[in-house]
């Protein structure tokens, strides 16, 4: 089982390195939103710490849509899922090594997008960093989860991509709401309290995890 | 324990809404044995090869690849399932060689390098091996779809349409590698509009008319050309 | 004659709740006669948005086990009078919270959660409408569906969690406890909006059967030229 996902994984980063064009529109988008996001609270008396968590997961979780839009056109090109299907490979198999693909993508753009919010925020490269950059990920396995399955229904219909943040953001509210306060409570309390963001992010993905493993086959085959 | 047909099909049919794109179809092909499948534009002929190839879910009855049933274990059927559309599956951001390693490696292939360079060397993509699909024409796409078809040996090959858009040299090569795999004692269902192309190579031929068979018969007997005329030709209505 | 028998117990119910809301109830100290809202703005929510809900997720899951064609037709009706009484019980929580509290909405946990819900249905709503192969439609739309609703819970966790983090002044049906004569109306409004829900569930359900029929005959009609 592991092998073809694996193969899925790497077809996708052959193919990513040769167009270049998931990645950098992922991580120009998030990092516009964060530029958006300086100028529209610069004249604004809350901190920047207050605020700064929210602004990153906006940033993410459009930068997450771009990515998953992008991802699923390039199966859709030429009818590529179809030969996916036709492989000795169960439909949840198939769905794994698309949310791997999918997630990798996501953490990559997003690495490179938080210095620059490390940089705009005036916040520095310490533990506290490492500690986003882990909920970031865990946010980010959500987010791949529950999206690359969204992705696949929302391809179907008539609006096409215009449809997938309609599906997803009122979805990832969890996701969301959980990742902005953990990260909110390592920048500004002096105690931070994230257990129960933790396990609700923790249990948001294998919730979805599995249940999508299971339906997938429903959003995918004719 | 072998089985005795490559496909055995027991009463198919699929619905879509209310529309019945397969009325009960009940079909036994023998290994080797090569089937022209005819029909007109929307009669069921790709529905029913498509569900064969388990890429649309069958609303009722039972099929059975090499003895598989397709519902119980799909991805064992699929191992012994080549199939091929007019749109070739391939991703056209890498070229050929990099198309058929991934598809190798979802298939599990073993020796996959040699087979590789077997196959592309076989649909004369050699010299171009390292180019992206992207830039390929409608016959060398085509050929590498073969190529891709062939990769994991399958034993039922299932073709739809493959001759639509080809020029003459690359319907050449299609029909080499079809005698070859047909020699080889694969079995082999092809659906096309040109009654000469499709009887050239086939041991039967097989006419669906709205979602059922309406004739099943030797290739090489003339009771197909009158078959043909009457159900696809002239167009029945009832 | 379902139909019949709920649209009598719809009246005789609406109309003693009715006279209980507005009359019989004592006006509540501190709200004064807006409050009465609050008969109408419960039951609503919880019959008519968690209720819709609970069907549509057992209409989904209905639909992806059996792939009968009914549950689907469940799922839509439960998702359409989602949206409808999501939106009606919004609607009843800013004429609550206006005159009393001079604020348009209360942003609770529940008043978040119930925003998000409004969405969930609409999203639902919107992905029925932009798929028009029947098949295909039910099948997508079951799984969005089942997603969807697994969702709320995880909804209202973190939004219940997030408003423990930062408080905002809760708005409570009024006083301490409920007076009985307030208890006895909440009741009886509860009981009359269970029937009338699903007096328009079921008219609902047989116009949505019709509909597939029509559609069905326009398609033979058509297939025939």
């Amino acid at each position: 089982m592991m092998k073809p996902i694996a193969a899925i994984i790497f077809k996708d980063i052959v193919i990513e390195l040769r167009s270049k064009e998931s990645i950098s529109s992922m991580l120009m988008f998030g990092i516009l939103v964060l530029v958006i996001f300086m100028f529209a609270f610069e004249s604004s008396t809350v901190e920047r710490a207050v605020i700064a968590p929210g602004t990153l997961w906006v940033a993410f979780s459009f930068a997450a849509i771009l990515g998953l839009n992008r991802s699923l056109a390039m199966e859709i090109d030429n009818d590529c899922i179809q030969g996916l299907l036709l492989a000795p490979l169960g439909r949840g198999e198939l769905y794994l090594g698309k949310v791997a693909s999918n997630f990798a993508f996501m953490m990559i753009a997003e690495l490179m997008m938080l210095p620059v919010f490390v940089i705009l925020n005036n916040l520095t490269f310490n533990l506290q960093f490492l500690e986003i950059t882990a909920i970031a990920a865990l946010g980010t396995l959500g987010m791949a989860a529950i999206g690359t399955i969204l992705s696949t229904i929302s391809s179907n219909t008539r609006m096409k991509e215009v449809m997938l943040p309609i599906l997803q953001i009122p979805l990832t509210v969890p996701v969301v709401i959980a990742s902005v306060e953990a990260t909110s409570q390592i920048l500004n309390s002096d105690n931070p309290q994230i257990s129960t963001w933790l396990s609700i992010l923790a249990g948001f993905s294998i919730v979805y995890l599995v249940l999508s493993y299971l339906v997938f086959e429903f959003a995918v085959e004719e | 324990m072998i089985a005795p047909f490559a496909l055995e099909s027991d009463d198919i049919r699929k619905t879509f809404g209310h529309f019945t794109a397969l009325g009960g179809i009940t079909l036994k092909i023998r290994r080797g044995e090569f089937l022209a499948l005819f029909g007109r534009n929307g009669a069921g002929k790709t529905t029913f090869l498509k569900v064969a190839a388990t890429l649309v879910r069958h609303t009722h009855g039972k099929l059975r690849i090499e003895g598989i049933d397709i519902r119980e274990e799909p991805e064992q059927a699929r191992r012994h399932i080549g199939f091929l559309s007019h749109n070739t599956y391939l991703y056209r951001d890498l070229n050929p060689l990099e198309n058929l390693q991934f598809f190798s490696r979802l298939y599990g292939i073993p020796n996959a390098a040699a087979r590789i360079r077997l196959l592309l060397d076989r649909v004369g993509l050699n010299s171009r091996a390292s180019d992206p699909v992207r830039a390929f024409s409608r016959g060398l796409h085509q050929r590498l779809g073969i190529a891709r078809v062939m990769l994991h040996d399958p034993s039922l090959i299932l073709l739809d349409e493959p001759y639509t858009g080809l020029d003459a040299n690359a319907v050449d090569t299609l029909n080499q590698m079809l005698d070859e795999a047909a020699a080889a004692g694969k079995t082999i269902i092809l659906t096309t509009h040109d009654l000469d192309q499709g009887l050239r190579a086939a041991t039967r031929a097989v006419i669906i008319d709205r979602g059922k068979i309406v004739f099943d018969g030797d290739a090489k007997d003339q009771a197909i050309r009158k078959a043909y005329e009457t159900y696809i030709r002239v167009g029945v209505s009832r | 004659m379902k139909l019949k028998i709920l649209a009598l117990l719809s009246v005789i119910t609406m109309i003693p709740a009715l006279y209980m809301i507005f009359l019989f109830a004592p006006t509540e100290a501190t709200q004064g006669a807006a409050q009465r809202i609050f008969y109408i703005h419960v039951p609503l929510a919880i019959i008519g948005a968690y209720g819709s809900a609970v069907l549509l997720f057992v209409g989904c899951l209905a639909f992806l086990i059996t792939k009968n064609l009914k549950w689907d037709r469940f799922s839509a009706v439960s998702g359409e009078l989602g949206v409808v009484f999501t939106a009606a019980q919004l609607l009843t929580a800013i004429m609550w919270a206006k005159p009393i509290w001079g604020i348009w909405y209360a942003f609770d946990a529940r008043g978040i959660l119930q925003i998000v819900l409004l969405l969930i249905f609409i999203a639902y709503f919107m992905l029925r409408s932009y798929l028009p192969d029947r098949e295909k439609r039910a099948k997508l739309c079951a799984v969005f569906g089942l997603l969807g609703m697994v969702d709320v819970p995880f909804n209202y966790l973190s939004i219940y969690f997030f408003r423990t983090q930062h408080p905002q002044p809760v708005i409570s049906p009024g006083g301490g406890g409920l007076d009985p004569d307030m208890a006895k109306t909440f009741l009886v409004s509860t009981i009359a909006f269970a029937f009338l829900y699903a007096y328009v569930f079921v008219k609902r359900l047989t116009i949505a059967k019709v509909e597939e029929e029509v559609d069905y005959l326009t398609q033979v009609l058509l297939a025939h030229e």
